[in-house]
């Protein structure tokens, strides 16, 4: 006689599993919050400053990147630096989920074979490093918006004939949080989702690292939309298609926009939405299908 | 109730060589027709439908082979290998240690990796700080718990894992033979302990080569054999035929008196 599991043991391919893994990952708080922390720690252990050089490094790129393109495309430092400044460090944010994200359970092989726990415990590891690198940059944009803050407190423009006019600082600027949170979120399937893809298939890490580059190039970061809108450009319909298509600008866009006091349409917040959820039903997904194959591929 | 059950579980590992790791293959593979080869990465059946059923107050020595299974049996049994067919179904907090203390993090202290161990086994930040002395008393590594864990020897680490584990009650105590690493001396240590443990706690799974070790600490065993369970029954009868002479044998009246055993083998029915 076959031995048959009872109806309520799950399959190992449900939704059910996927959800409890996740819902286990989450409340493992202390687990991840820790192990997060201490790659912080671990980074910068015997070095004098410590996580102080992820602040300094930034501020170093920031104020360079802002001097430089600044004089390069004619905009006035006291709108710009701020601008760039804001920008880098939520790229910087975005990056990061992307490139650790896609590594988590590759890097995490010792842990996945020895040790049972849920993946999402290693995806929100990830997620919690990124989220301190954050708050560590945050320091330089506190900094640049009290050198500046006269120049964006109220109605400004980037460029000043054409340039879109920019609500300034106010107590909207604080829809940061909620979008700071979404974005955290988004980091959290990413992480699942590409983590998963790249464990088994060891060539997608290149193909990221490789277009990753171009993309900060193509997302207007160190550069404005009105480069390209502004100054005679207001016809360039390639320009405008470049916008709407690409994500990132919009991910970038919700963050950035109330901390520095820029308008932002709401057509960037549906695409943040409506990416989060699909994000999440694939992440979902491959969780249900290959969720228990990780501990066989790594 | 603490319990594992195991329906004819299988676990098969697909060996990724370069190639076929790549998309290249996955994609181009598709276009263009068959290609004589095989699309599918060859697999390593490492178990093979394996049916059991653990209950509390088991103690199981896993005896066998190098690579008969007891490794992997030992990882399904602890959920980091979920059956690729058939069923598992674990229940309870498991702890094991399996490798040499392999998964600990090398760059950070003893202490810390203690710590980072006791979280993932379900315990909390300061539940292991209150053990944080007595796990350094048990394992003597003294000021060395303070010391990256790259600087300790095999023994050392092995130390340190049994420390986290046998200070925390675990429900499901899963042990892989790499704990024989540890000397003499300590190894009476924590055979005390650990038979202690093994008493308040609600299930072993114990893979050894050591006959004493086993002997010590189980009373049943599984015999593996190229990924299959070979015979399951009691210890001193699967010892017995694995080994082909009864293991009890040579031992002195005085070990089998402490071990509260009959000099002759006493006629054990084999459970199923």
């Amino acid at each position: 006689m076959t031995p048959v599991p009872p109806a309520t043991v799950a399959p190992t391919r449900s939704f059910a599993r996927a959800y409890d893994d996740i819902r286990r990952g989450v409340a493992q708080r202390e687990l991840w919050a820790h192990l997060g922390w201490q790659d912080i720690k671990q980074r910068y252990r015997r070095s004098v400053l410590g996580p102080l050089w992820i602040t300094i490094s930034m501020g170093v790129t920031a104020i360079g990147l802002g001097i430089l393109y600044a004089v390069l495309f004619k905009h006035p430092l006291p709108v710009f630096l701020p601008y760039v400044t804001t920008g880098f460090i939520v790229w910087n944010f975005i990056n990061g989920c992307l490139t650790e994200g896609m590594s988590t359970f590759i890097t995490n092989e010792g842990l996945i074979k020895h040790l049972p726990a849920p993946l999402t415990v290693y995806a929100l590891r990830t997620v919690w490093r990124q989220t301190l690198m954050f708050a560590h940059n945050l320091v330089v944009y506190v900094i640049m918006v009290a050198i500046y803050f006269g120049a964006i407190d109220h109605r400004y423009q980037m460029e000043i004939p054409n340039g879109q006019i920019h609500p300034g600082l106010g107590l909207w600027s604080l829809t940061a949080i909620p979008a700071f949170a979404v974005l955290a979120l988004n980091g959290v399937w990413l992480t699942l989702l590409i983590g998963i893809i790249s464990t088994r298939y060891r060539d997608i890490p290149q193909v990221i690292n490789s277009v990753i580059q171009l993309a900060f190039y193509l997302t207007p970061i160190v550069w404005s939309p009105d480069d390209l809108f502004g100054s005679g450009g207001a016809n360039r319909i390639w320009a405008k298609v470049l916008f709407q298509f690409n994500p990132l600008y919009h991910f970038v866009q919700v963050l950035r926009a109330p901390l520095i006091g820029q308008h932002v349409d709401w057509w960037s917040w549906a695409t943040v939405g409506g990416i989060t959820v699909l994000g999440w039903a694939l992440a979902l997904l491959a969780m249900r299908n290959y969720r228990a194959r990780v501990s066989y591929w790594v | 109730m603490v319990s594992i059950d195991v329906w004819n579980a299988s676990v098969d590992f697909p060996i990724f060589d370069a190639k076929t790791r790549s998309l290249k293959k996955a994609v181009l593979g598709k276009v263009g027709g068959k290609i004589g080869t095989d699309q599918k990465a060859p697999i390593i059946e490492a178990l093979h439908d394996i049916t059991l059923s653990l209950r509390e107050g088991d103690r199981i020595g896993l005896v066998g082979h190098n690579g008969a299974g007891k490794s992997t049996l030992l990882r399904m049994l602890a959920g980091i290998y979920e059956p690729t067919r058939g069923a598992a179904h674990i229940h309870g907090k498991v702890a094991p240690v399996f490798d040499r203390g392999v998964g600990m993090d090398p760059e950070i202290s003893g202490r810390e990796n203690i710590i980072i161990r006791g979280l993932f086994l379900g315990m909390t930040r300061k539940q292991m700080e209150k053990r944080i002395d007595e796990i350094t008393e048990f394992t003597e590594l003294g000021d060395y718990i303070q010391m990256p864990l790259r600087t300790y020897s095999t023994g050392m680490r092995v130390r340190l894992a049994l420390g986290v584990v046998t200070s925390i009650d675990p429900e499901i105590l899963l042990l892989d033979e790499g704990i024989g690493a540890v000397d003499a001396a300590f190894l009476d240590k924590a055979r005390n302990r650990l038979v202690d443990l093994v008493k308040r706690s609600g299930l072993l799974v114990f893979a050894s080569h050591s006959d004493e070790f086993l002997i010590e600490l189980c009373d049943t065993a599984i015999w593996m054999d190229e990924g299959h369970v070979k015979q399951r029954g009691g210890l001193r009868e699967v010892l017995t035929s694995y080994k082909g002479r009864d293991p009890y044998e040579n031992m002195s009246t005085e070990t089998l008196a402490r071990l509260g055993l009959d000099p002759v083998l006493p006629d054990v029915p084999a459970r199923a």
